[in-house]
């Protein structure tokens, strides 16, 4: 009971956030209401059992990536967002059709109700000894692609954003 | 006890609402967050799946989407100080120098 | 099941990954010593780079094959034939084919790419160190058996090409270019995950092969499962992205026009064939039970590639977006392979777009090579008037560059009939007959726009006096691509056979490098 209130809520503060992200017409109003969404799905990511995710959700995307968005919005000075003509037909078309993409989807996931089980908070031990297994062992070699991934990043955004010399 | 399909329900939630972003907004680094906001959504499905099969490969998925999600942030938005710089707007609609 | 720890042959099987990452790093390195005029070791070092990886590949493929048992390792499973993969490599013949291809179009862009950064003022070692590490998503991608594995090894790709594309910093088309392509790219690789992540929901594995088994439980069970549908259709979204088949195709003129030239001519052949690579291995091994349904979505791409690909070339007056729109068609005719074979009842199809990746990257980079060639002081030799009368100014080029285009075209005896030719021969085998005729029609017609560059080179004037220099490094690419070309289309027997042997197609032949069993 306590599981379902819980996650309901923060629930609805997932869906709120992403409301907001897309109503806002300042970009550094949609990057807070992001924060406010990687925040409660850290929430979502505890009742679920995943602790070790739900930490480096907060440390990592919102507190690093998102803090790169804020800081790049500050730096480049964005302003507000124009309303074109364009932006206008776009909205009147999107909102009603992703309303009806989104309850479609809701009543197929929830009429498989029966076949798809319960999920328990806490039910999987996803503390960090128990993921350091897998990541060194099963996905080894994922594991150390992406430190090449970090390494073209960083590179790439050095090359491509430094000044002339 | 939560049934997996409220989970999923959410995870979808959070992609629609980030695809019909990346389609509706105009201001560059926005429509970027809603790449993000999409990448949420499948993270939060993986967790939903690892926790309904009892197994942590789908924790271990998120883990590389988040690594995925940083570099293409870093390049990303190197990408965009390098066309503001030459630029003065993030409007994407006046980005259009290429035309068919 | 897989022991806990990294064995030797597990290292064996990665080594050309780690070999290129090595070099990349030591281009990285020697970078920050060389002084301005010396930059083209770079180049030199990535090169020997590529040339190391290569024979690591060949050591794999003989070891294979010299005492006829597959190498096991923890991560890694050599395989040629049937059987349980366990582990998140599968580094079977289709893996070696592909490896051998990208190596083999990295080193063809390297070469056309030294001369080119020179005069554009931007010969950074970074350029090399990026290229290099591409190639390893690549190997991750065509390689990986495991969602992953594939996933990172895309993403590993994609970001290093969207900084290529970037590379020219003061050129506002190469700017806005990197944007476009990174935000579509981004926002393909999003559902790409959702796809994947529906698929871990159906069986609780990231292993293709327990993939393929729960989706067959679940198509025999209900064939209109939606979350099984929709898992398809997401994860399909994703990788036609990737290959730029329409209604996706939107970011591939803006991507290929902006893009350094030679960074064109390297997205258009290495990462399409990684791209490929993929699709192949997802709807082949992966995706394999829901072949009835995602047969008539393939179908309709197929149909509208070719489509938009050949109609929207014919209208195109710069070299780099025909060349783009040439190559959506390409990829339409390719799709037709997938739809005639499913590597099961009939390989032909699936052969076939293997031996089109082939000579595609031969003939391809070669155009690529010409017109970054045309890059001199002013002109940034785009457009068509820029190659306007090459015959008159160096015939030589003109000439290659004819029969680049010739073999586009799909001309006998060059090599980009032979692509065709297995992709329509498993049309029929497999009684396409109406997919087939369209695709002719759709050949002859890409016939006109070619004949419009080469008429543009030998029968129009100069608009330029200035000469056109070509670099010891381009004279280079040049020659192996065009001795692939003609080469291929003359002697096409040992790639044949090379492609069939990937796919496991028992063939009569004298034992060479161990391809012909």
């Amino acid at each position: 009971m306590l599981h379902l209130a819980l996650f309901s809520f923060f629930g609805a503060i997932c869906v709120a956030g992403a409301i907001n992200l897309l109503a806002q017409r300042h970009p550094i109003n949609s990057a807070l209401s992001l924060i406010v969404v990687m925040g409660s799905l850290a929430v979502e990511f505890m009742l679920l059992g995943a602790e070790f995710v739900a930490v480096i959700q907060v440390i990592i995307y919102a507190g690093a990536i998102m803090v790169l968005f804020v800081f790049t919005i500050m730096l480049l000075n964005a302003g507000e967002e124009e309303r074109s003509a364009g932006s206008r037909i776009a909205v009147l078309l999107g909102v009603p059709a992703l309303l009806i993409l989104m309850g479609l989807v809701a009543w197929v996931l929830i009429r498989q109700n029966p076949a798809s089980g319960t999920v328990a908070a806490g039910a999987l031990p996803g503390t960090p000894p128990e993921i350091g297994r897998l990541l060194f062992r099963d996905f080894l070699l994922p594991f150390e692609i992406t430190s090449v991934l970090i390494l073209i990043a960083i590179m790439g955004a050095v090359v491509l954003a430094r000044k002339e010399h | 006890m939560v049934p997996l399909s409220y989970y999923l329900v959410l995870s979808a939630v959070l992609f629609a609402c980030g695809v019909a972003g990346f389609l509706m907004k105009r201001n560059i680094i926005t429509i970027f967050m809603c790449i993000e906001l999409m990448l949420n959504g499948v993270n939060l499905a993986f967790v939903a799946f690892a926790a309904h099969w009892h197994r942590l490969s789908g924790q271990v998925f998120v883990f590389f989407v988040m690594v995925v999600a940083a570099a293409e942030a870093a390049v990303g938005l190197a990408i965009i100080i390098s066309v503001f710089r030459t630029r003065e707007t993030l409007n994407v609609d006046r980005v259009n120098l290429l035309k068919l | 099941m897989p022991t806990s720890f990294f064995t030797g042959t597990d290292y064996a099987l990665s080594l050309p990954m780690i070999l290129l990452s090595l070099f990349g790093l030591g281009v990285l390195i020697i970078d920050l010593m060389l002084p301005a005029e010396w930059k083209r070791w770079n180049a030199i070092t990535a090169l020997i780079g590529l040339g190391f990886s290569t024979a690591a590949v060949m050591r794999i493929q003989l070891g294979h094959f010299a005492d006829g048992r597959p190498l096991v390792g923890s991560f890694a499973y050599l395989s040629n034939v049937g059987g349980q993969v366990v582990g998140s490599v599968l580094m079977d013949g289709f893996s070696i084919y592909f490896f051998y291809l990208f190596l083999l179009g990295a080193a063809i862009a390297i070469l056309m790419s030294a001369h080119y950064l020179e005069i554009e003022h931007e010969h950074h070692g970074e350029f090399y160190a990026l290229i290099l590490f591409s190639v390893v998503g690549m190997m991750c991608m065509a390689s990986g058996y495991d969602l992953v594995l594939l996933f990172i090894g895309l993403e590993l790709m994609a970001i290093s090409t969207y900084v290529l594309v970037g590379f020219l910093r003061r050129d506002k088309r190469s700017n806005e270019a990197a944007l476009k392509y990174l935000l579509l790219g981004a926002f393909s690789s999003g559902i790409f995950a959702y796809g994947l992540s529906l698929l871990y929901g159906l069986s609780g594995s990231t292993n293709l092969q327990v993939i393929a088994q729960a989706l067959q439980r679940h198509y025999s069970a209900n064939p209109k499962d939606p979350i099984a549908i929709v898992a398809m259709i997401t994860t399909a979204t994703g990788l036609l992205f990737k290959v730029a088949a329409v209604p996706f195709h939107q970011w591939a003129p803006d991507a290929y026009e902006g893009a350094p030239t030679s960074v064109t001519g390297y997205m258009s052949v290495a990462v399409k064939s990684a791209a490929w690579a993929m699709l192949l291995r997802i709807f082949l091994w992966g995706l394999y039970p829901l072949r009835p349904v995602y047969l008539p979505l393939l179908v309709f791409v197929s149909v509208a590639t070719m489509t938009v690909g050949n109609f929207a070339a014919l209208s195109q007056n710069n070299l780099k977006r025909l060349l783009a729109y040439s190559s959506i068609s390409h990829v339409g005719y390719m799709l037709l392979g997938l739809i005639a074979s499913d590597n099961i009842t009939n390989k032909t199809g699936i052969q076939g777009i293997l031996v089109y990746l082939l000579v595609y990257t031969f003939m391809n980079l070669g155009a690529f090579a010409v017109v970054t060639s045309l890059r001199r002081r002013d002109i940034i030799g785009d457009e068509i008037d820029d190659i306007a009368g090459l015959y008159s100014k160096a015939p030589t080029e003109a000439v290659l560059m004819l029969l680049f285009l010739l073999s586009l075209a799909g001309i006998p005896p060059l090599a980009g009939f032979y692509g065709k030719y297995f992709i329509f021969l498993s049309l029929i085998q497999t009684q396409h007959y109406v997919l087939a005729s369209l695709a002719v029609l759709y050949a002859v017609l890409g016939l006109y726009y070619y004949m419009r560059i080469g008429s543009a080179m030998f029968m129009r004037p100069a608009t330029d006096p200035e000469p056109v220099a070509i670099s010891p490094g381009m004279q280079v690419a040049l020659a192996v691509t065009a001795i692939g070309t003609v080469g291929i289309g003359i002697l096409p027997e040992f790639f044949i056979r090379a492609a069939g042997w990937s796919l496991g197609i028992q063939q009569a032949g004298t034992s060479l490098l161990g391809f012909l069993r």
